[in-house]
């Protein structure tokens, strides 16, 4: 069990910078995930932390010791592969069995780990079989095996579920988060699904260009986004964003520039003859979807394009519709995407508003 | 189905024109030498005249010359897959400095013939006292850039996260090829081997230059003697000892056809 602290790191490619200057703290025994678009970086983190790659600059330290210059097969890491990298020449046994012989654990003891372990993630029958010979899911889980036997310290996993059937998908993610509440090892968990990095983690770390966004528990990212690229990221749909400029009857007051104003779906609420206080906006609607208990409508206004989504109630037929967000519901933002806090809405303007 | 039926016989077509002079070869092995000449030629011999084979073996010493062959081309395979295993590796997955001209050269000399640099060769095993020793005729073999670079086209296709995958499993690098590496390219491997025997077993211009007496002389050379002993050309006799010769061949190719066969369609470890 560890700690894992990232020092100012930074990571080029010949003259590219692919990460400047990150500073992130993995606590001990936490399930972090990384999440973020393709190609900001997560992996290229992650194969720091294991080893496997070398950091240009800065330090990584795993429960409180420098590793730096410490081979992978030293950290004390064990890593799960996207494509879960099995070696195909030798049996599932031989796959589980390979680090410990490379460590030098003597045979009745790694039989007794191995037995253990095929137990656990439920192998016990295919232990003789060849990598070819399994299932997408079972490869998944002598990968995941072959991570574990060596009781390390962190576990890595690199977007370990993107090639599973979505059926298959869900159920490995429960599987691995009994397996990490079971072990209470620090994971670190690379994905690019938002929704797999909000359900799994509970902590979450949000890249974009190799800059870090937001690194925070899901409830706070989801509520409280720090910019507006996590506002966007995390959520489906979309949080909806719209220009100051373009949003026709609301006044802010604000000791810096308010750029963009923005609301998730699910906070909007159809208007029902003015019950609700809050930021009206009249549209056509331009699409409607419906999941069974939520309906997600896109709808086009003056100020532009945005989703509203509902939850158990029936689908609305009519063309144009009046939404209203309750002001506390506003999220705004300045010129450089940074969220801006201490925002209020004029009270005259209000009115005045109020009667569009 | 017409076009399967085209393509079954113009196989068999094939496997005639290819086995037809071995054929032919272990009809007259068995032979008297009278019947070698009639004609119109007749494929099945009256009586099989097994003593050719001991006559073949009795023209010289023959032991001997299967003893050297055998010592020879196993000798050579050893150092090639000793020094080749290691260099194709290190050319797949290394980047050094260097290593693009490195192997540029190694490229380079497969294309010089054998007959250019033999003087030199043979100049330097004299003056090192290698003549007529099986050492001088492994030696000069000893890798093989063609080796170098069918094993490093193997090693390239291997996916990169199995060898970091084995690193975090704390194996060494010798490790790494050993049991990693090495079994993943095991049909090239075998392909390289089985040409490489056959090419060392069957040579004969190399072993001739290089020897001047009977301590390391190789089989082939033994065959071609068996011609100069008698004064008229016994085919059935000479028939016999080539069938000594290319025999442990034909054996080495059986137990290596499987994978001879997966390396010529080999497409990349999955
Ligand atoms: N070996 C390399 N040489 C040069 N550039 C590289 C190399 N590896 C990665 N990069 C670059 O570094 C950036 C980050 O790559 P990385 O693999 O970390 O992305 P990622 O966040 O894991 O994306 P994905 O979700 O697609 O896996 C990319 O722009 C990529 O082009
Ligand atoms: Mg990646």
């Amino acid at each position: 069990m560890a700690k894992i602290e990232l020092i100012n790191i930074c990571k080029k490619y010949k003259d590219e910078t692919v990460i400047d200057d990150l500073n992130l703290t993995i606590k001990d025994g936490s399930f972090t995930v990384l999440v973020g678009p393709s190609g900001c970086g997560k992996s290229t983190t992650l194969r720091m932390i294991a080893g496997l790659e070398t950091a240009t600059g800065g330090e990584i330290r795993i429960g409180g010791k420098r590793v730096n210059d410490t081979a992978p097969g030293h950290r004390d890491v064990a890593m799960v592969f996207q494509n879960y990298a099995l070696y195909p020449t030798m049996t599932v046994r031989g796959n589980i069995e390979f680090g410990l012989k490379n460590r030098g654990v003597a045979k009745a003891e790694r039989e007794k780990l191995i037995a253990e372990i095929a137990e656990i993630v439920g192998l016990d029958q295919l232990l003789d079989r060849k990598p070819q010979q399994l299932s997408g899911g079972q490869r998944q889980r002598v990968a995941l095996a072959r991570a574990m036997v060596k009781k390390p310290k962190v576990f890595i996993l690199d977007e370990p579920l993107s090639n599973l059937d979505a059926k298959l998908r869900n159920q490995m993610r429960t599987e691995l988060i009994q397996l990490h509440r079971r072990l209470g090892t620090t994971f670190v968990y690379v994905t690019h699904d938002q929704v797999e990095a909000m359900s799994m983690g509970d902590e979450i770390v949000v890249m974009h260009q190799g800059v870090i966004q937001q690194a925070d528990t899901p409830m706070k990212l989801y509520h409280e986004p720090a910019n507006l690229f996590t506002a966007q990221f995390i959520g489906t749909p979309a949080m909806n964003v719209l220009d100051t400029r373009d949003a026709a009857g609301l006044s802010l007051e604000s000791e810096s520039t308010v750029a963009k104003l923005g609301f998730r779906p699910e906070q909007a609420v159809f208007d029902w003859g003015g019950m609700h206080e809050g930021y009206r906006l009249t549209g056509e609607v331009m699409t409607r979807e419906s999941l069974g208990a939520e309906n997600i409508y896109q709808i086009k206004a003056p100020g532009g394009v945005f989703f509203v989504k509902t939850f158990l109630e029936p689908l609305r037929e009519e063309q144009t519709v009046r939404v209203v967000v309750p002001y506390e519901q506003l999220y705004y933002f300045g010129p450089d995407g940074k969220r801006l806090y201490g925002v209020r809405v004029q009270e005259r303007q209000l009115a005045a508003a109020g009667g569009v | 189905m017409a076009l399967r039926v085209l393509n079954v016989l113009c196989l068999l077509l094939l496997v005639l024109v290819f086995a037809m002079p071995f054929g032919w070869m272990l009809s007259t092995s068995l032979k008297t030498l009278p019947e070698t000449m009639i004609f119109p030629p007749a494929w099945i011999p009256k009586q099989p005249v097994w003593e050719n084979y001991a006559e073949a073996w009795k023209t010289g010493p023959f032991l001997k010359y299967f003893m050297n062959s055998f010592i020879v081309a196993i000798g050579i395979l050893i150092c090639q897959a000793l020094t080749i295993i290691p260099a194709a590796y290190a050319f797949a997955r290394y980047k050094f400095a260097g290593s693009n001209l490195l192997f540029g050269v190694v490229m380079v000399t497969l294309m010089i013939p054998a007959q250019l640099i033999f003087l030199p060769v043979y100049l330097e095993l004299s003056a090192l006292k290698l003549l007529n020793t099986h050492l001088g005729l492994i030696l000069p073999f000893a890798s093989s850039a063609f080796g170098i670079f069918l094993l490093r086209q193997g090693f390239m296709q291997v996916p990169e996260e199995l060898i970091e995958a084995a690193r975090l499993d704390q194996a060494s690098e010798w490790k790494i090829i050993v049991r990693l590496m090495v079994p993943l390219v095991k049909p090239v491997l075998v392909t390289f081997a089985l040409f490489s025997f056959i090419a060392h077993w069957n040579d004969y211009f190399w072993p001739l230059v290089m020897t001047t007496n009977e301590t390391a002389r190789t089989l082939p050379l033994g065959i071609a003697k068996i011609r100069e002993v008698e004064g008229v050309a016994t085919w059935n006799v000479l028939m016999a000892g080539n069938l000594i010769l290319v025999a442990p061949i034909l054996v080495a190719f059986f137990f290596s056809q499987r994978h001879i066969i997966r390396a010529f369609v080999y497409s990349g470890v999955k």
